[in-house]
């Protein structure tokens, strides 16, 4: 079975803590994405699991046994590096065929699964060239080649398509898909890039600073993020984040900016009460905010961005906080310069403690 | 350009010149014009001939032992380990040692009387291997390889530095061993490194001069002579530059039709990556 268990996982680098007390349990055929900024230790963890790296505490599981003292070779899996690491020496044919023949598989036998797994990615007629002679996406394709010949419980990637141009990206990150469907098998996939996290994984693991922030299927992380760093590294444009104070204006709890008075729902209310934050940070999505002539908080239209299917309006409150509103062409745009009101349902809205990043409430 | 007038072109060209005319035997004698004629005579004499073999036994003893050490200490440097970078300094030092200072240590370490080296292979009181016909070769060429141990130590580790983590990595996860990575990742990928440092060592071996004069001065019985210093020796000690301009034009081409030869042939083998 391909699944892979993280149990107090760190890893220090000198002083640099690159991974904290990291716990994840990838399930067997998921498609899980680690998702999170350059430096966030992401790669780190694939490394652990892949054996190049030794963790400084904590256990790796895949399968169901541990293999902190497996060497990687013997972990029954394969890694799609970001560079793709193929032998430059060596003919298509036979950096597929490398790991097998490390393992002292007989000729014929490799001959067969190397053309299996040549043919199932389209390389057959370039089975004798060498890296050198081929493009980018069909190097790509050649580095997954390596990597499915094996037939690995585990596939690990990182950045795979980092490297490729934004077509061949798209292209890719479908034929991944559809690719790890057929070979009905387990990936970790590392990417810094948040498009092809929502669109590729089953679940999504955020990491920040070496720890996990949340895990969860990527609808769920985008609707219900559950720290300010996920609400504000998932989504484009980013979310909006207005900071502000819990303040009681004729009995009604509400947040008070210098903007204006954000008016909350009764279970919100709540939440904000039982936290006892002192501060928090209201985030609205750019599509759940609308313009209209009244409304609680008061802006000035700054720029408006036309992207052909939508419109972004970027607007300043009365204390300069910028606030990004995403329209479709089928709504009015507002003019630059003109003073709108601006609008949202409580209901959409999503609290922090502006101090831990925590959420508050659901 | 002038420089190259002065030190290059212009000894070329007075080397040809002086290899038509044979040499006087007294030095106020004019020096007659002798043509080719002088290069049928030297190139058969015993002297140069035994000069040749005793060059190409050099280069045979000197060039593929220094290159063999130099990786591998290069690929134990290679390791990550703690003070790795002493070991790294101690390795590339002979190449900051002169000829001359490597060859005294060694004439001490050789020396019948107090040398270490005698000392441990038994042969104390007996005659210096640098005077024994048969070991002079060996010994002038231990020497040798010592010192361009270092510069095959520096382009070997040059030359692994530049081959990318990722693919050690993926070698790692591919399950290559210590020998099927070294066999069919890093050798075919240093080729390039290799090829230079063989071409490299061959002229350089061809050329060797400073430790004959020190150690041997191409004896004993002219079985370290070498040609270089052999030209050294029909200039200052016979007074024949006739006869040295012949063998040094003789060394030229053979120093060129080496190198040729060795880009043809090693070229065919060597990977170049991208």
């Amino acid at each position: 079975m391909g699944q892979v268990t993280l149990r107090g996982v760190s890893k220090h680098y000198g002083t640099v803590e690159a991974v904290r007390d990291f716990d994840l349990k990838v399930m067997d055929r998921e498609f899980l994405v680690l998702l999170g900024p350059s430096g966030c230790g992401k790669s780190t963890v694939l490394r652990i699991i892949a054996g190049l790296e030794d963790p400084d505490e904590g256990t790796v599981e895949i399968g169901d046994r541990v293999v902190n003292d497996v060497e990687p070779k013997d972990r029954n899996i394969a890694m799609v590096f970001q560079n793709y690491a193929l032998y430059p020496h060596m003919t298509v044919h036979r950096n597929i065929d490398f790991p097998l023949k490390c393992r002292g598989m007989p000729k014929p036998e490799r001959d067969g699964l190397v053309a299996e797994a040549a043919e199932s990615l389209g390389l057959t007629p370039l089975l004798d060239r060498r890296p050198a002679q081929l493009s980018g996406g069909q190097r790509q394709r050649v580095a997954l080649a390596r990597a499915i010949v094996r037939r690995p419980e585990v596939f690990l990637m990182d950045e795979p398509l980092s490297n490729l141009d934004a077509k061949l990206r798209v292209q890719t990150r479908t034929e991944l898909i559809e690719l790890q469907r057929r070979l009905a098998t387990t990936v970790v996939y590392v990417t810094h890039d948040q498009i092809e996290g929502m669109t590729m994984a089953n679940r999504l693991a955020v990491m920040n600073e070496g720890a996990l922030e949340q895990v969860a299927p990527p609808s769920e992380v985008y609707a219900h993020p559950a720290s300010l760093f996920v609400a504000q590294f998932i989504g484009n444009p980013p979310m909006n984040t207005v900071i502000g104070k819990p303040a009681r204006v004729d009995g009604e709890l509400g947040i008070e900016t210098s903007g204006g008075q954000i008016p909350l729902t009764p279970g919100q209310c709540q939440a904000v009460e039982a936290s006892s934050a002192e501060s928090v940070a209201v985030g609205m999505r750019p599509e759940r905010i609308t313009i209209a002539s009244s409304g609680p908080l008061p802006a000035t239209v700054a720029v408006v961005e036309s992207l052909g299917s939508e419109h972004h309006v970027i607007c300043r409150l009365a204390d300069d906080q910028e606030v990004v509103v995403r329209l479709g062409t089928d709504v009015p745009v507002p003019k630059e310069g003109a003073r709108v009101h601006l609008g949202f349902e409580a209901g959409h809205l999503h609290l922090f403690d502006a101090a831990t990043g925590d959420r508050i409430g659901l | 350009m002038l420089i190259f007038a002065v030190f290059v072109f212009y000894p070329f060209a007075r080397n040809i010149y002086l290899s038509m005319y044979s040499t006087p035997p007294f030095p106020n004698l004019p020096s007659q014009f002798v043509g080719l004629s002088q290069y049928g005579q030297v190139l058969v004499s015993h002297n140069f001939l035994n000069s040749l073999w005793v060059t190409a036994l050099f280069v045979v003893y000197t060039v593929p032992a220094g290159l063999v050490l130099g990786l591998l200490l290069a690929l134990l440097a290679h390791q990550k380990l703690r003070g790795i970078r002493a070991f790294r300094t101690v390795f590339a030092s002979p190449v900051a040692t002169s000829v001359a200072v490597a060859s005294v240590i060694f004439f001490t370490l050789l020396n019948p009387q107090v040398g270490l080296f005698t000392y441990w292979l038994g042969q104390q009181d007996q005659l210096s291997v640098l005077d024994n016909p048969t070991w002079a070769l060996v010994a002038v060429s231990v020497v040798t390889i010592w010192q361009n141990v270092g510069l095959a130590f520096i382009l070997m580790s040059a030359g692994l530095q530049a081959v990318p983590d990722e693919l050690l990595e993926a070698c790692e996860i591919d399950g290559a061993k210590r020998w099927a990575r070294l066999r069919h990742v890093i050798l075919p990928l240093l080729s390039p490194t290799i090829f230079f440092a063989v071409v490299v060592g061959t002229i350089l071996s061809l050329q060797s001069f400073g430790q004959i004069d020190l150690l041997t001065q191409g004896g004993p019985l002219q079985r370290t002579n070498l040609l270089v210093y052999n030209i050294y020796d029909q200039v200052f000690n016979q007074n024949n530059a006739g006869r040295a301009a012949v063998m040094a034009i003789a060394l030229f081409w053979i120093t060129l039709v080496l190198a040729l030869i060795q880009i043809r042939l090693l070229e065919r083998r060597v990977t170049y990556a991208n």
